[in-house]
């Protein structure tokens, strides 16, 4: 492992501070070009329904109002769906609509004006069918199908478990979508559960439900199409640019070389853009107008668009009288909406998370994702583990109320240790936890409910997480040293906020001695930059970083080459040092290396970086992103307002490229957490959702934050990122919410259920009545 | 139907062609190129459409633009003079303000207009002036702290809260 040096590990500014603060920086939805036509989306007023017909003419008949494009269309001529996992996900419905808000039509018009006055103009027929609007009501074995017709499973699609025998994790188990609305089954477990069950001191036993959130990335999703010269050219705002090439390929059956889809700063992501939305529909439109078209969603139709898996979890955890978990048993249901778009893989991580980086003798975690007549659900920040940590970890803190033992006690006895396998074929834990809850107990204090002379309850909360985080180790870079030594740094890495052009640019100057106001990254394209295949699991600082590091090595292995040839010696005879070689007393800068090798008239050398799953990464995760949490609560026992006086975060991530880039991470995420704990819940009435608009579905404000914030970075240098890093930017979110519920089960005497724990509920928990 | 107004947009006189529903984010986005200025919620409760007219901050998502005929308008793009960052722009680079970014331009219009007025707030009075800007990407910390940052190097200091 290399020693990092500066600019490594200092807190410089990031690179696109500038461009952000002066309002040059462009997102997508900044882009326009000429002759481009405006997109409306007409959007199913129904759960689940027939499409019998459609009426354009008046809709045609409007000023500036050029097509108006349906499903069928589509389906005539182009492969209508889409979805990485199962492609399931019609561009626009064809034959039915499985949820109130799917895209039934695209209106494309001269001005957005006129294409959303045209859209108001569609007529549509229907025939109702019975919907299912809760995964209860779509598991009754009289319910309707969503998905009675199966579908060809992509690449991306899981391996078969082993039927009948023990539950062991071989692999998520493939569902039969067409005869149930189960779109994903997964399980993880060994040994004898019920036996062990039966012979435990204690069985504590825990439901939870943790409701639908909305990402709310501040950038709406938007994209501009362009069909021009026999390529494909997309603009959007996207996580995972390669990825939705993959689909646009499919879509108009093109080779990737002919599709481009590009991304410039990403306004918010938090997992909600990752992979395929709405950039085929948009590409749709282009190719029916044969012009540029823009689609720019609003905060509704956004949520209409991908929202967070709801869950249900059930578990009962065995203990010894000392505290020893003996054996814990789960059941997971998500909702995961009409569409499976990300769930299959959100349920296989959060049957891994559930359970905490605890040792059990005996696991059993039976896993299902459900289709209802709902929005699409997809990934959020925490990707599974949040839905599943509320369920664990407050089961962990209602055995200690029982037993009698401290939860910290209780934690500390039962947390794996460092170099332990905890998960049978993934990879031994990386961290050493019980080290940082120590940490975090020293930091939150007592947890007690104390009563306080202003009349308020207040109480601590803490919670753990390990997420097998990182996806998985694909990941390219490329370093193109210029004429004159300065640097382009290519990557497929999208800037979504997280800081990576930043941090990346850090990596590569301190590998090529080359000063970061030398250095270019470029946003990503697929044109342009270097393989990436997705940014998110907290995986761009640890996996591309690596990525950047190997192409520096390799960009300047050739620079010393080609100083050997010029200068007539062996390689080894070639001192490197920062951004210049040495041959005895003569030095060479790296632009006087290329221009001596090219001749005048410039060139350029260019490095390339490669990680995939192999060696060091062959064994997944690639590493364990660590949640340690703690908050400190005053409620208001009148109103049942939660006042968060202390959140406390411990990052333990390894190395920090940029400590303050990654304490922004941890209180953003944590802020995140909070939301869901606290304020943010989607409410479906009947076929649709009340509360689609950012008064009523209520994130939180500047004056919601924490008294006080303590955030600590731990740096043990033993992740396999760039000099010990490892990810961060999800594990501050996970624990929230069971840290919340257990503050405030200690400050009112009643476990809470589910979040969020509003004024109303916590005011129903303090006066004894079920929570609504 | 189409109508002309006629605005200064950060010191600079314009004609725009706008019709009676134009919003002035959409004046400002599309016809003078000036992207900045975000959109979002678009019912003026994030704050990300916050532009300056006549010194007072106001959601130009809601804004038609033919009310900013004849008056002042000041956006991101004019808070830097002459290639100089404004000290909140600084500022906000400084304390890690910003990740994403999208709420920035916001926030930005937001506290100058908070800093115009009253030179060295309290925290409280930070807190409570901007709570109509919201942020999904940093907690907030960072950026009160940069609007306190901002106050102390223009001014004698923040007051104590």
């Amino acid at each position: 492992m290399r020693d990092p040096r500066p600019p490594v590990g200092v807190p410089v500014p990031r690179v696109d501070g500038v461009a952000k603060v002066t309002g040059a920086a462009k997102y997508a939805v900044d882009v326009a070009v000429d002759n481009m036509l405006h997109a409306a989306v007409v959007r199913a007023d129904r759960a689940h329904a027939w499409i019998r017909g459609f009426g354009r003419d008046e809709a045609l008949a409007r000023p500036g109002c050029v097509a108006v494009i349906t499903g069928e269309d589509v389906a005539a001529r182009l492969y209508p769906r889409f979805g990485h996992i199962i492609p399931d996900h019609p561009i626009l419905a064809i034959d039915r609509v499985r949820y109130y808000g799917e895209p039934i039509a695209l209106v494309l018009a001269e001005t957005p004006a006129q294409a959303a006055d045209a859209a108001q103009l569609v007529r549509v027929q229907y025939e109702d069918l019975p919907s299912v609007m809760d995964a209860s009501a779509a598991l009754d074995p009289d319910a309707p199908l969503l998905h009675p017709e199966p579908y060809d499973l992509t690449g991306s699609a899981l391996a078969a478990a082993v039927p009948g025998g023990p539950l062991t994790r071989e692999g998520p188990a493939e569902a039969d979508i067409t005869r149930t609305n189960v779109a994903h089954e997964a399980t993880v477990g060994w040994g004898d559960v019920d036996a062990a069950l039966d012979t435990a001191y204690l069985v504590v036993e825990t439901t939870t439900d943790y409701p639908m959130l909305y990402a709310y990335a501040m950038e709406p999703y938007n994209a501009l199409a362009e069909f021009r010269d026999g390529l494909l050219d997309v603009t959007t705002s996207a996580q995972h640019p390669f990825m939705v090439q993959r689909d646009l390929a499919r879509v108009f059956d093109l080779p990737l070389s002919k599709v481009r889809v590009r991304v410039p700063f990403v306004g918010g992501g938090y997992g909600s853009k990752s992979y395929t939305k709405i950039e085929p529909l948009t590409a749709v439109g282009a190719w029916f107008a044969e012009r540029p078209v823009k689609l720019v969603l609003d905060v509704e139709s956004a949520i209409y668009t991908t929202r967070t898996d709801s869950a249900h979890i059930s578990v009962r955890t065995g203990f010894t009288e000392d505290g020893r978990i003996v054996a814990r048993d789960f059941d997971v249901t998500l909702d995961t909406g009409a569409y499976a778009d990300n769930s299959p893989l959100v349920l296989d991580k959060a049957i891994n998370r559930c359970f905490g980086p605890y040792r059990i003798p005996h696991l059993r975690v039976r896993g299902r994702a459900v289709y209802t007549n709902t929005s699409p659900a997809s990934s959020y920040r925490g990707f599974g583990a949040f839905q599943g940590n509320l369920a664990g970890e407050t089961n962990v803190d209602q055995a200690a109320q029982q037993l009698g033992i401290d939860p910290v006690a209780l934690r500390r006895l039962n947390l794996v240790d460092q170099g332990e396998t905890f998960i049978r074929g993934r990879r031994p834990m990386d961290a050493q936890l019980a080290e940082d809850l120590d940490i975090l107990a020293e930091r939150v204090g007592a947890l007690d409910a104390t009563p306080a002379p202003d009349g308020k309850l207040r109480a601590r909360g803490v919670g753990c997480s390990a997420s097998d985080a990182g996806a998985i180790p694909t990941s390219t870079a490329q370093v193109r040293v210029l004429a004159d030594g300065s640097v382009l740094l290519l990557t497929g890495s999208s800037e979504l906020g997280q800081g990576s052009r930043t941090v990346l640019t850090q990596i590569a100057s301190a590998e090529l001695g080359v000063d970061m106001s030398c250095i270019s990254v470029l946003g990503s394209d697929t044109f342009g930059s270097s393989f990436e295949r997705t940014t998110g699991a907290s995986r761009t600082t640890t996996l591309v970083g690596l990525a950047v590091q190997r192409a520096c090595e390799d960009a300047v292995r050739r620079l010393r080459d080609i100083v050997a040839e010029v200068c007539d010696v062996s390689a080894d005879d070639v001192t490197v040092g920062d951004g210049e070689f040495r041959v005895g007393d003569v030095a060479l800068s790296f632009g006087d290396a290329i221009s001596r090798w090219f001749g005048s008239g410039g060139g350029e050398i260019t490095g390339l970086g490669v990680v995939r799953r192999a060696g060091d990464l062959t064994q997944l995760p690639p590493f364990w992103e660590i949640g340690m949490v703690g908050v400190a609560l005053a409620i208001d026992p009148e109103t049942g307002v939660v006042d968060v006086e202390r959140l406390v975060t411990v990052g333990d991530v390894g190395f920090a490229i940029n400590p303050h880039g990654v304490e922004g991470q941890d209180l953003g995420a944590a802020t995140q957490g909070l939301g869901g704990a606290l304020f943010e819940e989607l409410h479906y009435d009947g076929p649709q959702i009340v509360n689609a608009n950012v008064v009523e579905y209520r994130v939180p404000r500047i004056t919601d934050r924490p008294h006080e914030i303590d955030a600590v970075l731990v740096e043990r240098r033993d992740g396999p990122g760039p000099y010990g890093a490892k990810g961060a930017g999800e594990g501050a979110l996970n624990p929230i919410g069971s840290a919340v519920a257990s503050a405030v089960a200690r400050a009112t005497g009643v476990w809470p259920d589910r979040l969020p724990l509003t004024p109303e509920r916590v005011w129903r928990l303090l006066n004894q009545q079920r929570p609504s | 139907m189409k109508q002309t107004i006629r605005t200064t947009v950060n010191d600079q006189q314009v004609e725009i062609a706008i019709t009676s529903r134009t919003l002035l984010a959409e004046a400002l986005r599309e016809n003078l190129g000036l992207t900045g200025t975000k959109l979002s919620c678009g019912m003026q409760v994030c704050g990300v459409c916050t532009v300056l007219v006549d010194g007072q901050p106001v959601s130009s998502c809601t804004y038609l633009a033919i009310d900013a005929d004849g008056r002042t308008v000041e956006t991101v793009e004019g808070l830097a003079v002459d290639g100089q960052l404004h000290p909140l722009q600084q500022a906000f680079i400084d304390t890690f303000g910003l990740q994403c970014g999208f709420c920035t331009p916001g926030f930005l219009m937001t506290a100058k207009a908070l800093l115009d007025e009253n030179p060295s707030p309290s925290t409280h009075e930070i807190e409570e002036h901007l709570e109509g800007n919201l942020c999904r990407c940093t907690g907030y910390e960072s950026i009160v702290k940069a609007v306190e940052l901002a106050a102390a190097r223009t001014s004698q200091g923040p007051r104590d809260a």
